[in-house]
């Protein structure tokens, strides 16, 4: 009987406990969303998302940050998505099991996901800003960028195609398929939701990222058009204004706009991935 | 083996000494078979009788575990299937495959359908249309899903399920049909539907299935084949083998002393 109580209690306290954790979750979430909002909003207008920075953000709008942002993270996907779902399906498809190579190329993976980004921005500045003298750019950031994601890519890849059911392989191949037709027609299409979640987070870091951008593109406020433009992204712009005391209201403003781009860049994601999987199951 | 020999005239399919090794696992020994043109050959025995790895021979889908071995012969008409020169692909268009568990693709009905025969090469959109229509009458399964060929067939029940794999498999045109235990995760409505269908299918093509069902092999069955220990104790008749089992194993078996 007294057992009985004891063990209650404790569910209770439990319990208790758990919820809490995760009022604390939101409540941490919300509050820091609403700070940027309530302070970044003053500063948004329509003129500040559309018009070229001017007197080193002073003035103006962050137009030229907001392409910098956008370009950069397209190219660093163009760049990582091909190599990182073709080295996920050559894990799960085609290395023989605990091959020496498979596990080299995971062990690989693994560690790169590791390394912090300071790391990895160094590294891109001297191989493709000096080395390689692609100069601060849009390419040397997306190709650093592309390292950086690489192995979120590759390893979310792999999890999803190893999620397919294995039935979907037998069938496939017992109909006449080949492997690879297999692969291309039925095993990537029911990963693909799995996929589209590790270019989304991907994405989040791209966005994100500062130090190893300013390193390897730069920080220059002009309108990158071509690739070997040099250009700041809204993250760099933020820590700028921020660190250098030009304004802090901008840098809110700034904040608040990368939320923005982050919630609908995520509206986007979901939607286009109910539309293909409604048109799945 | 101890069975009466069978007329070996109109025969589909046939294994001279199979052996199967899974690493130093052996799995069949020195099985040799018969399987006739339009007949339902089935295959029963306990679990981990060798009865679906003997099935998966047949049309080499045991190539796709690492580490098997496989010795002796298949034949598919006049063709050895394991002579280096055969094409895979070719191979399994003739012979179809129908597993335990229904696995529709993630895809329409019509995709399902029409996956097989778009990778031999068809795309001519009247004659997929054609093939997918006389594949699911074939398979029983016109008359539901006609009108519903564009929703995603995973929302289809489970019985439905299994016709659609069936009609997959129908739709790639192949000679004979293999079946792993497909009515296992049914209930007893789409099972004797399927059965139905089996007896239907039987007139245009041969088919080998394997069931842990005893009712059902000696329902929808004209051979039967009974393995034990990846060895075939007996081969026979359907009603000869279940009324009047040659071997002491097969009387035990059938009559539900083990297994």
């Amino acid at each position: 009987m007294q057992l009985v109580t004891a063990s209650k209690r404790s569910e209770i306290l439990l319990t208790a406990l758990f919820w809490l954790s995760g009022i604390v979750i939101v409540l941490v979430l919300a509050g820091i969303i609403g700070y940027v909002i309530i302070k970044g909003f003053s500063a948004i207008s329509l003129d500040f998302i559309l018009q070229a920075p001017s007197r080193a953000g002073r003035l103006g709008g962050i137009s030229t940050t907001i392409v910098g942002t956008v370009y950069l993270t397209v190219l660093s996907l163009l760049i990582a998505v091909p190599i990182g779902v073709g080295s996920a399906i050559y894990l799960e498809e085609y290395a023989l099991s605990g091959s020496k190579f498979a596990r080299l190329v995971n062990l690989t993976a693994e560690t790169l996901a590791g390394i912090p980004s300071i790391v990895f921005g160094l590294f891109g500045f001297v191989f493709f800003v000096i080395f390689l003298g692609l100069g601060w750019s849009i390419l040397s950031g997306s190709l650093t960028m592309a390292i950086m994601i690489l192995p979120t890519i590759t390893r979310t890849s792999q999890e999803a195609i190893l999620a397919a059911p294995h039935e979907y392989r037998e069938n496939s191949l017992a109909l006449g398929a080949s492997r690879w037709q297999t692969i291309y027609k039925v095993i990537l299409p029911s990963a693909l939701p799995g996929i589209v979640t590790g270019i989304i987070l991907s994405i989040g870091r791209a966005v994100g990222e500062t130090a190893a951008i300013i390193l390897t593109a730069g920080s220059s406020l002009g309108m990158p058009l071509s690739p070997a433009d040099p250009a700041r992204t809204m993250s760099v712009h933020l820590y700028i204004m921020a660190m250098e005391g030009i304004s802090t209201e901008r840098a809110f403003g700034t904040a608040f706009l990368i939320v923005v781009l982050i919630i609908i860049i995520n509206f986007l994601a979901n939607l286009t991935l109910n539309r293909l999987s409604r048109a799945m199951r | 083996m101890e069975s009466v020999t069978l007329t070996s005239d109109n025969m589909k399919m046939r294994t001279l000494g199979l052996e199967v090794f899974y690493q130093d696992f052996q799995a069949l020994h020195g099985v040799s078979m018969e399987i006739k043109a339009n007949h339902v050959t089935a295959l029963i025995g306990p679990s981990g009788c060798g009865k679906s790895t003997f099935l998966r021979t047949l049309n080499r889908l045991n190539e796709l575990i690492e580490g098997t071995t496989i010795q002796g012969q298949v034949y598919l008409d006049d063709l050895s299937i394991y002579e280096k020169e055969v094409d895979v692909v070719a191979l399994r268009k003739r012979v179809g495959m129908v597993f335990q568990k229904p696995s529709v693709f993630p895809m329409s009905v019509y995709e399902n359908v029409a996956y097989g025969p778009r990778i031999h090469g068809i795309k001519d959109k009247s004659k997929l249309d054609e093939i997918v229509e006389k594949s699911l009458r074939d398979a029983n399964l016109w008359e539901e899903m006609g009108s519903r060929l564009n929703s995603p067939a995973a929302r289809m029940s489970g019985g439905q399920q299994q016709r659609l794999v069936i009609a997959r498999v129908l739709a790639v045109g192949p000679e004979v049909i293999l079946m792993d235990e497909p009515a296992s995760a049914l209930d007893p409505i789409s099972t004797s539907k399927l059965e139905e269908l089996i007896a239907e299918l039987k007139k245009n093509y041969t088919i080998v299935i394997v069931t842990h069902n005893m009712q059902q092999a000696a329902r929808v069955s004209d051979y039967t084949g009974f393995f034990l220990n990846g060895h075939l104790i007996e081969f026979n008749r359907t009603k000869e083998l279940f009324v009047n089992p040659a071997n002491q194993k097969t009387e035990d078996y059938i009559t539900g002393r083990f297994g």
